[in-house]
């Protein structure tokens, strides 16, 4: 495991984790910025178009790009050797930094237990990918919609926190 | 009362309201 501390092999990890975070919050304000505002606007015969095709697709890329995210992000923290102290929110190391990142580490953590274990679970139901009866359609909907829109809040802080680092 | 969450513009508003509160916890903790 000697080749993950190379600088080189540090840098590459980093830029997996951005490029991955990319994806992720971009299709994450795709939906709360573009689709969801936008659905109510499109005649209903053309629904589909979105619930059948789009938004599917785009869930695929959200979801796996979360994970990617999660993983790059975590191996980066540990070659950095501040994965304990950022997780415990530096009250151990006392460094404002390690506070700082943390912050961000644990919105994105709550931010991808969020995509994998109520968004995904509920879009499945609302876009009729699995089965479920058409009462509790709008439910899943709503359900999926408030935590799109919790992450959407989240995001603000997260990518704040993790890039001010050099401030603290 | 309405889920605040709802309106789009209000989740940015909480967004910038979190990011600030963590700043000065960060800012001033140590």
């Amino acid at each position: 495991m000697g080749f993950l501390m190379d600088p080189y092999a540090i840098f590459l990890v980093r830029w997996l984790h951005v490029i991955s975070g990319v994806m992720w919050i971009g299709l994450l304000w795709y939906f709360n910025f573009v689709q969801i505002p936008n659905m109510p606007k499109i005649p209903d015969e053309q629904k589909p178009a979105i619930s059948k095709v789009i938004a599917p697709a785009a869930l695929f890329w959200f979801r796996w790009a979360a994970l990617s995210t999660i993983v790059w992000g975590l191996i980066q923290a540990w070659q950095l050797g501040y994965i304990g102290n950022a997780l415990s929110l530096g009250l151990m190391s006392k460094s404002a930094a390690h506070m700082s990142i943390g912050f961000g580490m644990w919105m994105g953590l709550i931010m991808a237990f969020n995509v994998w274990f109520v968004i995904w679970p509920n879009q499945q139901k609302a876009l009729g990918l699995v089965d479920c009866p058409a009462d509790q359609k709008p439910k899943a909907a709503r359900t999926a919609m408030l935590f799109s829109r919790t992450n959407t809040m989240l995001s603000i802080p997260m990518s704040y926190s993790m890039v001010a680092v050099h401030l603290a | 009362m309405k889920n605040p969450l709802e309106s789009l513009q209000n989740t940015i508003l909480l967004g910038i309201a979190i990011t600030i509160v963590m700043a000065l916890i960060v800012k001033y903790s140590f």
